[in-house]
């Protein structure tokens, strides 16, 4: 069959009209889809008792084998003396609590100016170092802005673990690919909290969506004064602290 | 207990992350050496096929089938650490535009190309030659010999003046975008370190300059090294001229390498930064004999020197590139396991207790036995290759009679 130039014209500019109404209509029904979500976590320092709890519920939750010294999510504790030397310790994870005198060290009870208990945890980063060294890209940030890890496609090659600032990543022991804290991925899509939060007896751990101004944290961003670890590396932490102490790093 | 990587050879002193182990283990400080060592000796071959510095000519050939026997070890360090290596080729398939590390298999590959392509024109004349000698020649094995180079002539018999100008031509062009593909292939490992903004002795953008500076050197000595012994194995004689050439090329890097290793270590020793309070603990504290003791001393400063000094005999430059090897071996190691001892709290620090061996595969394969046949596997592959494509060209009435 033979088109004629003038037929071809005519069916060039109908198609391309066709691709422009699309691109139309698709960008109204984005508008309409797009109400962001952004989880994120509080974590109130004063609150904290170092209890382990949130330790060993996220151990079980997800998988990671409880005597592996490897964890989602730590408790740190500081002890501030006298002196103004800071001890930091966090005796597996804190999954035992805290019962013994740190780092082998015994300090006096009347030397201590100055204790508290620091939950951490993955930041998922607004700008995550690991996301942009991954070399196959399996590891990757959700719409939701968590950041998550392929199993099946991460090559275990460590690169993301000596990215992340906080020390948040490891080898999984048993699935040998990177691991880290989901914020439970496979709970809040499900409208449960992660496992952390909802164990915490004390309520130091806040989840949360911060575009939604009727959620909890949204109010706790807007009302308290927070802050966040290593802010300088620029990688936008959406774990916020209440409390932080400088000490903390 | 299950299996923690990195859990049997980390030692945690004071506060580290739980998380934190030594994760790059001893296989990725051999990674950077090998590739530096290939960008090294592709440069020597280099100074010769463009530059044109005839005294290296000796050498010439030797040092591309150096650089690429070392090529071929080269992702083997990377393979063993990786904890899935079966989903090596993924990098290739979803290469992440953003990651330094997925570039590896495209620079890798490309270098690997030209490489090929580099020796092909070099070699193509001798190969057409051999094809023809060994076409007339009975016996099982100048059969294969035979088939071998047949192959590897790809069909192109021509070796007329003409056909052997444009091999030339060809081979310079090679060779000229060669080098910025070597320099890439090292110097990008070198970013690969200075980009991580999370490891404060590693971030720097003097990274990939020292690393490439640092990989010339010792594939400088690599050459020297490689061919006295080389040399001594087949009982032909040293050509000085083009070993003196060569010292002069190594101690010339030798400083510019010396110059910028030390304004990096003085830029955190004079600025100290915040991260400062633990980087003096490993760079005046547990790295500080391998930092100034081997990689400064017994790497650049007494190799210098021992070069410099008039009227070098052979035994000279052979024991200088010697300590230029263990230098930068040594200065890779301070880079890769230095940036791991410590912790990113700042609060603590890590020693690395390497296994030598083991019988457990998982600690075997990141041990220095491991690391001691990578090194060994290219000089393997070296004589292969000069089975093959003979690296040096005697004449005969040089022939030694000792």
């Amino acid at each position: 069959m033979k088109v004629s130039r003038r037929r071809f014209i005519k069916m060039l500019s109908v198609v391309s009209v066709a691709f422009f109404i699309k691109s139309k209509i698709d960008k109204v029904f984005a508008k309409e889809e797009k109400k962001k979500k952004r989880y994120i976590m509080v974590v109130d320092i004063n609150k904290c008792i170092g209890c382990g709890s949130c330790v060993i519920a996220c151990k079980l939750e997800n998988e990671v084998p409880l005597d592996a010294e490897v964890y989602r999510t730590w408790v740190e504790r500081y002890i501030v003396t006298k002196d103004h030397k800071v001890y930091v310790d966090s005796i597996k994870g804190g999954i035992d609590a805290y019962k013994k005198n740190p780092i082998g060290k015994e300090i006096k009870k009347e030397d201590v100016i100055k204790t508290f208990f620091v939950p951490k945890l993955c930041n998922q980063c607004e700008n995550p170092s690991c996301v942009q060294v991954c070399p196959v890209g399996a590891t990757y940030k959700t719409e939701d802005g968590v950041v998550l890890v392929d199993r099946k496609w991460c090559i275990g090659c460590g690169y993301c673990i000596q990215a992340c600032p906080y020390g948040a990543r490891f080898f999984h022991p048993v699935v040998k690919t990177a691991d880290k804290c989901t914020f439970c991925y496979h709970r809040i899509k499900k409208g449960l909290k992660p496992a952390c939060v909802t164990v915490c007896p004390t309520r130091a751990r806040i989840f949360g969506d911060k575009m939604n101004p009727n959620d909890e944290v949204y109010k706790i961003l807007k009302n308290e004064k927070v802050n966040v670890l290593k802010p300088e590396t620029g990688n936008e932490p959406q774990v916020f602290y209440i409390g932080m102490s400088k000490e903390v790093r | 207990m299950v299996e923690v990587h990195g859990f049997d050879w980390t030692i945690k002193q004071l506060y580290t992350y739980p998380n934190e182990y030594i994760y790059w283990s001893v296989l990725i400080v051999v990674y950077p050496y090998i590739t530096g060592l290939v960008a090294g000796a592709f440069v020597v071959s280099s100074l010769y096929h463009l530059f044109k510095k005839e005294a290296l000519k000796p050498v010439s050939r030797f040092a591309l089938l150096l650089s690429l026997a070392f090529l071929l070890v080269a992702p083997m360090p990377l393979l063993l650490h990786l904890q899935h290596p079966e989903r090596a080729f993924n990098i290739y398939w979803t290469p992440n535009t953003s990651s330094a590390m997925a570039m590896f298999g495209y620079v890798w590959l490309t270098y690997f190309i030209i490489l090929c392509l580099e020796i092909w024109f070099v070699y193509r004349a001798d190969i057409v030659r051999m094809a023809m000698e060994y076409k007339e020649k009975r016996g099982f094995f100048n059969r294969i010999k035979y088939y071998i180079y047949k192959a590897l002539t790809l069909g192109y018999y021509r070796i007329d003046e003409e056909a052997l100008k444009l091999d030339e031509k060809v081979g310079k062009f090679l060779s000229a975008i060669g080098i910025p593909a070597a320099c890439f292939l090292h110097g990008y490992v070198g970013f690969i370190f200075g980009s991580v903004k999370a490891n404060p002795l590693w971030n720097t953008p003097m990274m990939p300059v020292i690393f490439l500076v640092s990989a010339v050197v010792s594939g400088i000595a690599l050459t020297i090294f490689s061919y006295i012994i080389a040399m001594k194995i087949m009982k032909r004689d040293i050509d000085m001229v083009a070993l003196k050439t060569m010292s002069y090329y190594l101690v010339l890097f030798i400083l510019l390498d010396f110059a910028l290793e030390m304004l990096e270590i003085l830029n955190h020793a004079y600025k100290q930064t915040e991260d400062w309070v633990v980087l003096k603990n490993i760079v005046f504290g547990s790295f500080a004999f391998t930092i100034f003791g081997v990689q400064f001393l017994i790497g650049l400063v007494i190799p210098a020197i021992i070069l410099s000094l008039p009227g070098l005999t052979v035994r000279r430059a052979f024991f200088a590139s010697i300590l230029v090897l263990i230098g930068v071996l040594s200065m890779r190691w301070n880079v890769v396991v230095g940036g791991q001892s410590f912790s990113k709290s700042l609060y603590g620090y890590m020693v690395y207790d390497y296994p030598i061996f083991s019988t457990n595969i998982l600690i075997l394969k990141e041990s220095v036995t491991a690391v001691a046949f990578l090194l060994l596997l290219p000089f393997i592959f070296l004589i292969i290759f000069n089975k093959i494509l003979p690296a040096f060209e005697f004449k005969e009435e040089k022939h030694s009679t000792h």
